[in-house]
C-alpha cells in the first residue's frame, strides 16, 4: 500500500512519519507517534474522547484524515502540562473531582482549553456549549462545568 | 484473639478513618487529568495482531456452511478461528459457582441465536486487513423463526431459542421453570381486601454505553503463560472463565486491569478475553481485540428487559394485605447473569414493605435478543420502578398521601420479611421522612413521629399459614461441575460431556472463588 509522507508539529515538537491512505489522526497519534492521550470511544464523531486541537481549533481526531494535518500544529492532552506543572484546567479538574473513570477526560480538557484560549472568562452557558460534543458516562457534567469555570477565574487571577 | 502490632506501622497510617463529609482525592486523579492512566488499549506491543469477529446478521438462523477459503488467502491474515478451535466452546458465566448449565459458545457452531453473535474470528496484521478478509468470508444461513417477546417465548408453539433450555426458561433447583416465593395466602388476602389493583409494567433493555468499549490485548509471556491487558470489571472472574474455556489452569494467565473506561456492569461478561488469548496461543503473537461502538451496542450485553405484573389487595385504611407478582426477565439468547438477577429479584419481593401475604413467580426467559447482563442493581431496579409506581397508584386508590402510604406499609425492625428472615436495621420510614422534608412535602405530625425502631415485630413477625403446592418430580440433577485442578490439556477439541454427579437436594457449596455470589444458594451463613 502506498504511504504518504507527513510532517506536523505535535505538542510543539516536529514529527515526520509515513501513513497509509485512509489512516485517521487518532490512529496516527496513538499507534505511530505513541501519544496515548486521545482515546477511541466510537470512531464516528459521536463521543469526543479523541478531541485534539489543530492550529488551536478543536477537532475530532477520529474523523480527521492524518494527511490533512501536514504542516499544521496538533495539540493533545500530553502537551497540556508545562514541564512538571499542571495546567490550571488540570488542577481545577482535580480539585473539583471532575473525573471518575477518566476516559472522557483528555477530550474534555482539550475542549475546555479550546474554549478558554478564545474566551478566558466564559459564562456557564458557554462552557456547556463548549463541552457539548463530549460524552461523559460516569462523572456527570456538573463537576466538569464547575472545573472549567474555576479554571477560567483561577487562570485570570494568576495571569 | 489476634493482636495487631499497629505500633510497627504507626508512622505509615493513622487510625483516624473519619472521612465522611470531607473531600478526599482519588488516587488515580493525577493520571486521569494528565492522560497517563493506562487503559487496556494504551498498550502497544511488538508484533501485535488485530482480531475482528464476523457476527450474525440474523436473530435466529442455522449455519449451513462456513467457507473461510478466500478469507484465509487475504493479505495480512495470520489465522482464522472457528468454533472447533475453541477448546471448550460452551460455557455459562456462573458455572464458576456451579449455577446453571453451559449454554453459550464462544463462536457459534450450528446455530446463531441473536443478531451480533460471533461466528468466525480473524486475526490479521492490521484491523483493516482483518475487515477486508471478513468481507471474503462466506456463511450460508438458513433463517429460522425468531421470538422476541418473553411471554410469546413461553408458549408451546414458540421456536426453541437455546437447545440447552428447550422450554426457553432457565431451570431453578433442577425442577422449576421459574423462581418462586410463597408467603401466606394471597388469594385469601385478595378476598378480604377492600380494593384489588392489577397492573402491567414493562422496562426496555438499557445499554451501558461506556465511553471505552470492551476489549483486551493478550500476549505470550515467558514460561508458556499469557499476559492479558483487559477492560474487564471482574478481573479474576474473567481469568477463571478464560481458564475454563481454553482448558488450561488459571495460573496460565496474568491479567492486568483495573483502569476501566466506564463499565456499569457491561464489562463483567468476559466478552473479548477468550478469543484474544486463543488468538495469541494460535499465532504466538500479541493479539488485540477491541469492540467497535456498533459491536458494543449490538453484541455487548445490555441490562435486560423485564415485564412485570403486580396484583395488590389493599384495605381502606391503607394497609396492603396481599401482593402477587409475576415477572419475566428477558435473558436474551443465553443465560449470562440473568438467572442470578431473577434470584435477587425474588429475594427483594415485595419491596421494603411488610405485607402478610406475598406470592412471587419470576421467570428467566430466553429470546432471540442480545444476551442481557449486570447493570447497576440489576434484578431489583425495574422491579422497584414497578413497585413504586404501584404504591403511588394504590395510595391514590385509597385516598392517602403517597408518602404517608409508604410510611404506613414500611417494614420495621422485628417484622418478618417474605423470605422468612427478620427485618433488621430498617430505615425506610426515616428515608421517607427526610425525603419529604427536603422536598417540603407536608407530613402529618403522627407520621413524623413514626420510627422504624418502634412498633415492629409482634403480630408483624408472624408467618401466615401458607398453602402447600405439589412439588414437581425432580429430574436428574443437571447442574454441571467444573474443576480447575486439572493438568493443562493440549487437545484442541470439544471435551467429553461432564459426568453426572449424584443427585443432591441442593447444589454443593462452591469449592473455589466467587463465594460472595453464594446468595444464589442461600449458603452464605452455613
Amino acid at each position: 500500500m502506498t504511504k504518504t509522507a507527513l510532517q506536523f508539529r505535535h505538542n510543539g515538537r516536529d514529527v515526520a512519519l509515513f501513513v497509509d491512505g485512509g489512516v485517521n489522526l487518532l490512529v496516527a497519534l496513538r499507534e505511530l507517534i505513541g501519544d496515548m492521550t486521545p482515546k477511541f470511544g466510537c470512531g464516528q464523531g459521536g463521543c469526543g474522547a479523541c478531541s485534539v486541537l489543530i492550529d488551536g481549533e478543536l477537532h475530532l481526531s477520529c474523523l480527521t484524515l492524518a494527511e490533512t494535518v501536514n504542516g499544521r500544529a496538533v495539540e493533545t492532552l500530553d502537551g497540556l502540562k508545562n514541564g512538571p506543572n499542571l495546567h490550571p484546567l488540570q488542577r481545577a479538574f482535580m480539585e473539583q473531582f471532575a473525573a471518575q473513570c477518566g476516559y472522557c477526560t483528555p477530550g474534555m480538557l482539550m475542549a475546555a482549553k479550546a474554549l478558554l484560549d478564545r474566551n478566558p472568562s466564559p459564562s456557564r452557558a458557554e462552557v456547556i456549549e463548549a463541552i457539548s460534543g463530549n460524552i461523559c458516562r460516569c462523572t456527570g457534567y456538573e463537576p466538569i462545568i464547575n472545573a472549567v469555570l474555576a479554571a477560567a477565574s483561577g487562570g485570570r487571577a494568576r495571569a | 484473639m489476634l493482636e495487631l502490632r499497629k505500633d510497627i506501622f504507626a508512622d505509615e497510617r493513622d487510625d483516624n478513618l473519619k472521612e465522611i463529609g470531607k473531600g478526599t482525592q482519588r488516587q488515580d486523579m493525577l493520571g486521569h487529568v494528565t492522560g497517563t492512566s493506562t487503559y487496556f488499549d494504551d498498550h502497544k506491543l511488538q508484533g501485535m495482531l488485530h482480531l475482528k469477529v464476523l457476527r450474525s446478521p440474523h436473530a435466529h438462523a442455522r449455519l449451513r456452511r462456513i467457507d473461510t477459503m478466500e478469507a484465509e488467502r487475504s493479505p495480512g491474515v495470520r489465522r482464522i478461528i472457528r468454533g472447533a478451535d475453541v477448546p471448550r466452546n460452551l460455557n455459562t458465566l456462573l458455572s464458576l459457582i456451579n449455577f446453571g448449565k453451559d449454554d453459550e459458545p464462544s463462536l457459534a457452531v450450528d446455530k446463531v441465536r441473536y443478531k451480533g453473535e460471533p461466528i468466525v474470528a480473524i486475526v490479521a496484521d492490521s484491523p483493516r486487513e482483518a475487515f477486508e478478509a471478513m468481507a471474503k468470508l462466506r456463511v450460508d444461513y438458513e433463517p429460522l423463526p425468531a421470538v422476541f417477546d418473553v411471554e410469546e417465548a413461553l408458549k408451546p408453539s414458540a421456536p426453541v431459542v437455546n437447545e440447552t433450555y428447550p422450554k426457553n426458561t432457565f431451570v431453578y433447583h433442577d425442577v422449576y421453570d421459574h423462581q418462586k416465593l410463597r408467603f401466606g395466602d394471597v388469594e385469601r388476602g385478595f378476598a378480604e381486601a377492600d380494593h384489588v389493583l392489577e397492573q402491567r409494567y414493562q422496562m426496555s433493555p438499557i445499554e451501558h454505553a461506556p465511553t471505552e468499549t470492551n476489549g483486551s490485548i493478550a500476549a505470550p509471556d515467558t514460561n508458556g503463560r499469557y499476559v492479558v491487558y483487559t477492560s474487564t470489571q471482574a478481573l479474576f472472574f474473567s481469568l477463571d472463565t478464560c481458564a475454563k474455556i481454553l482448558d488450561v489452569p488459571s495460573n496460565t494467565f496474568h491479567f492486568i486491569g483495573g483502569t476501566v473506561g466506564g463499565g456499569f456492569g457491561g464489562k463483567v461478561d468476559t466478552l473479548t478475553e477468550p478469543l484474544a488469548i486463543l488468538g495469541a496461543m494460535l499465532t504466538g503473537r500479541p493479539v488485540r481485540y477491541q469492540l467497535g461502538r456498533e459491536e458494543e451496542m449490538q453484541f455487548g450485553s445490555p441490562r435486560g428487559a423485564e415485564r412485570i405484573y403486580i396484583k395488590d389487595g389493599v384495605m381502606r385504611d391503607g394497609r396492603i394485605v396481599a401482593r402477587k407478582i409475576r415477572a419475566y426477565f428477558d435473558s436474551g439468547a443465553y443465560t449470562r447473569l440473568s438467572s442470578y438477577a431473577v434470584v435477587k429479584c425474588v429475594a427483594h419481593l415485595p419491596g421494603p414493605y411488610t405485607i402478610p401475604n406475598v406470592h412471587g413467580d419470576v421467570y428467566c426467559v430466553f429470546t432471540n435478543r442480545t444476551p442481557a447482563t449486570a447493570m447497576r442493581g440489576f434484578g431489583v431496579t425495574a422491579m422497584d420502578f414497578a413497585l413504586e409506581c404501584q404504591m403511588d397508584k394504590l395510595a391514590h386508590l385509597v385516598g392517602i398521601d403517597p408518602m404517608e402510604f409508604r410510611i404506613l406499609n414500611a417494614y420495621r425492625d422485628g417484622d418478618m420479611k417474605a423470605h422468612r428472615r427478620e427485618a433488621k436495621n430498617t430505615a425506610l420510614i426515616e428515608c421517607v421522612q427526610v425525603a419529604a422534608e427536603k422536598a417540603k412535602w407536608p407530613l402529618r405530625e403522627e407520621m413524623k413521629r413514626m420510627s422504624s425502631r418502634k412498633d415492629g415485630g409482634g403480630s408483624r413477625a408472624a408467618i401466615s399459614p401458607t398453602p402447600l403446592e405439589p412439588v414437581p418430580q425432580r429430574a436428574a440433577v443437571s447442574q454441571q461441575r467444573t474443576t480447575y485442578d486439572r493438568a493443562p490439556a493440549a487437545i484442541v477439541q470439544p471435551p467429553p460431556p461432564a459426568p453426572t454427579p449424584p443427585p443432591s437436594p441442593r447444589p454443593q457449596a462452591p469449592s473455589h472463588g466467587a463465594t460472595r455470589f453464594s446468595s444464589v444458594f442461600g449458603t452464605r451463613r452455613r
